[in-house]
């Protein structure tokens, strides 16, 4: 159940926020030099951290989330046990990699 | 006709002649989502640093420039999708529920166009502008 919905959740967040926030750094980057850094600003604010560090866990949650889509979607994987050892699996693995990603990034600037 | 779904219906043969397309659609752009976005990130984290000059440098180049612009209309076709179902599902006044989803539209089209748009500019002024 709540793998289900989180799916739900961090599809919408990533189709609002996530869309929103590519495009707008496009748009910026072709916009000129100012506009650029006006959205690096923005990024880099301790604000922009949280967010884009809430939309690495959303992408991986449902890049996760889908893959398991996947398997389920050729007919595997619908016994209860194993079932649930998947959709276990798919949030631990969300929080590791948004973990490991986020250090390597951060142990970068230092 | 007898009980039971014959192969043909569910090859899209019943009464409407469709049904499918919106699941399988969704699988599709899901697939092209997997391979562009997790090529897009990796390239960004390969990327030097994200500096101006760097990150126009960068999508100026043609083998970049074109897998974003399938990036970005790959994205928004599957969020559009998406969102439809999500909007379906809890969205039930049918006014409310209709002008929500030609919102969708055109907030899904239009991020797109922009999106690639800015891509293209960059690709085609790139080492102009520099």
């Amino acid at each position: 159940m709540a793998i289900s919905i989180f799916h739900r959740i961090t599809g919408s967040g990533l189709a609002t926020v996530g869309a929103l926030g590519l495009v707008w750094w496009l748009w910026a980057a072709a916009s000129g030099k100012a506009a650029y850094e006006t959205f690096i600003a923005c990024a880099t604010s301790p604000i922009g951290y949280l967010v884009l560090i809430g939309l690495t866990w959303a992408f991986f949650q449902h890049l996760f989330s889908g893959l398991r889509h996947f398997v389920l979607d050729i007919g595997a994987g619908y016994e209860l046990k194993t079932n649930k050892s998947w959709s276990i699996l798919v949030f631990v693995l969300a929080i590791a990699a948004t973990g490991i990603l986020w250090l390597v990034i951060l142990a970068g600037k230092i | 006709m007898g009980t039971g779904t014959g192969i043909g219906r569910v090859r899209g043969l019943g009464s409407a002649k469709t049904g499918a397309h919106h699941w399988i659609q969704q699988r599709v752009t899901a697939a092209g989502n997997v391979l562009l976005l997790v090529w897009f990130l990796i390239s960004l984290f390969k990327l030097p640093g994200l500096e101006y000059a760097e990150v126009v440098a960068w999508l100026g180049q043609p083998l970049v420039a074109v897998p974003m612009m399938l990036m970005l209309a790959n994205l928004f076709w599957h969020l559009r999708m998406g969102l439809q179902v999500v909007i379906e599902d809890y969205v039930h006044e049918e006014g409310t529920k209709f002008g929500t989803l030609l919102l969708l539209n055109f907030y899904a089209i239009g991020g797109a166009a922009l999106g690639i748009f800015a891509i293209a500019k960059i690709a085609f002024t790139a080492g102009a502008a520099s």
